[in-house]
């Protein structure tokens, strides 16, 4: 039977227009910028600097060596965007478990309790921790005070990865949480019934339906920690230089193609990521 | 819970909220200090009323997240109605994933793509900048609409569509039905929409930053000029201003209504 009411096309029109006039048309201009120079005309140069520029780096032994700039940037904002990633679900996969498990009111405050963070500005959050962190901060007066010596992190990777922990954890825990309090205790009992150790019973059945919820949450924690810009300035003292640095720091300087390119690129890696861990999730889910 | 999930969920807590605390104290600090407490005093508060520059710029991002989330709660209601209705498969996964991208697309993307369509178009109008309150109404509205359509959505998919047909043959108008019985099946996600985005909108640093013209500065924009510098307990005397806000309204969001699945919102 056909549906009567009001037609889809009329209301859909304003969101459609809108849509392609400031979703996709942006993005077609992210990549004609990287592949034009500044009067417009087409190359390739904003691609290969990316891939070829190179610089001196004094190295902690002192020595100073030649290393591909932007490439060497990259592989550093990657590499501690997985690893903070990967803490994240290490950190949030249980508590995500033990607050799916706990009685209802128990769950609603303490979801809201996870959510107050994420609402409170990031880059009074990031700063927060700058002052914990710094060598003469609330960190080392605590430790200072129990006679424990006295740590340097700010400046360090470490510190990067602090800020990144901090700043994204909640939207590791909430899509696990969302998978996990919905699944059918039922299944969990039968699992049991059928002879399963609690072990088992997390390996074989909790694990693979809390699969989805674990790929979104890496997926929102990812992403904004491989693009950021303000946590490596704040917390990293400037000398983490990540992806997100350069693409701000070329967009302050008015390089608006190389920009750009950065850009193209860093969306064109993601997109791969993104269709990788979709397919491995899919795939999961069908066995 | 047992024990050990206690300790748990306790560290986690304290892992989360002890930089909101330390924020919340040294608010109240006497001295200019970030890290020594020297006596209570409520001196940056009366500072921060009357820093005209900050205050300038709350009313900014209020006007901004009103009307970004006014706009993409009207056009993002009335775009899930019509992606509801697409039959075509073709179409609807096109919706889908033009949807997904700005949810999916870092800020830095979003916030450079616009930009770099703002300046070209700027130029060929032969403009100094383009950049202004305009610009950066349209990019909100732009990262908040797939939020509102993913809220309401649902609610459509989950309606009986048996209700407007039986106010149709009861004599509404199609318009009519629509308005007096759909609109009321589907508020819920209508206002839960409503409120991210207007939550979203507040919040937005990295796109607002790409897409801000000179004369307009919103909150987080300020926040990061003010970071810049060297901070005073101003910042952390406006963050703790922010953060008795936000608990209130997440307490009354989602401790109030009692049916809900809280589940169901994150």
């Amino acid at each position: 039977m056909k549906r009567r009411g009001l037609s889809g096309g009329l209301p859909l029109a304003p969101y459609s227009l809108w849509a392609l006039l400031f979703i996709l048309v942006p993005l077609l201009f992210v990549a004609y910028y990287a592949f034009t120079d500044n009067s417009f005309h087409f190359t390739l140069e904003n691609i290969t600097r990316f891939f070829t520029a190179t610089s001196n780096v004094a190295g902690d032994d002192g020595v100073t060596r030649e290393v591909y700039t932007y490439l060497l940037i990259f592989g550093r904002s990657l590499k501690l965007a997985v690893i903070s990633t990967v803490i994240c679900l290490l950190m949030g996969y249980p508590a995500a478990y033990i607050i799916a498990r706990a009685p209802a009111r128990t769950q609603r405050v303490m979801i809201t309790l996870i959510m107050i963070p994420m609402w409170m500005n990031f880059l009074i959050r990031t700063y927060a921790w700058m002052t914990i962190l710094q060598d003469t901060g609330i960190l080392n007066g605590i430790l200072g005070l129990l006679h424990l010596g006295q740590v340097h992190i700010i400046g360090t990777e470490s510190a990067v990865v602090i800020g990144m922990v901090y700043d994204y954890f909640p939207y590791m825990i909430l899509p696990i949480y969302s998978v996990m309090a919905k699944m059918d205790v039922k299944l969990l009992e039968a699992a049991r019934d059928l002879g399963c150790g609690s072990f088992s019973v997390l390996r074989r059945v909790i694990f693979p339906l809390s699969l989805p919820g674990v790929v979104s949450g890496i997926i929102m924690v990812l992403i904004p920690s491989i693009s950021t810009f303000y946590i490596s300035q704040k917390l990293g003292n400037g000398k983490f230089y990540l992806i997100g640095d350069a693409i701000e720091s070329q967009y302050s300087a008015n390089n608006l193609h190389f920009a750009a390119a950065m850009a193209f690129i860093l969306m064109v890696v993601l997109l791969v990521c993104m269709a990788f861990m979709q397919r491995f999730a899919d795939r999961r889910a069908a066995v | 819970m047992k024990p050990a999930a206690k300790i748990y969920t306790a560290l986690i807590l304290l892992f989360l909220f002890a930089p909101i605390a330390i924020l919340l104290v040294f608010s109240f600090n006497e001295a200019k200090s970030l890290s020594v407490f020297s006596g209570f005093s409520f001196y940056w508060y009366e500072e921060l009323l009357r820093d005209s520059e900050t205050l300038k710029s709350v009313k900014n991002t209020l006007l901004l997240a009103l009307s970004a989330a006014a706009i993409s709660t009207v056009m993002g209601t009335a775009a899930a109605v019509g992606m509801e209705k697409l039959r075509s498969k073709f179409l609807r996964a096109a919706m889908d994933t033009v949807t997904n991208i700005p949810m999916i697309n870092p800020d830095i993307i979003t916030g450079i793509s616009l930009m770099l369509m703002f300046v070209f178009v700027g130029r060929l109008f032969g403009l100094a900048t383009s950049l202004s309150f305009w610009t950066m109404l349209i990019a909100h509205v732009t990262f908040c609409l797939p939020y509102v359509i993913l809220q309401v959505l649902p609610k459509l998919r989950q309606m009986d569509h048996s209700l407007p047909e039986a106010a149709m043959d009861l004599g509404c108008t199609p318009m009519g039905a629509f308005l007096k019985v759909t609109i009321p099946e589907i508020m819920p996600g209508i206002v839960t929409g409503l409120i991210m985005a207007f939550t979203l909108s507040l919040d937005d640093f990295v796109i607002s930053y790409f897409t801000a013209g000179n004369g307009f500065q919103t909150l987080p924009i300020r926040i990061y000029n003010m970071t810049k510098k060297t901070v005073t307990p101003k910042m952390y005397a406006l963050a703790t201003i922010i953060f008795f806000v936000i608990l209130a309204l997440l307490l009354i969001t989602n401790l109030s209504d009692k049916d809900g699945d809280i589940a169901d919102k994150v």
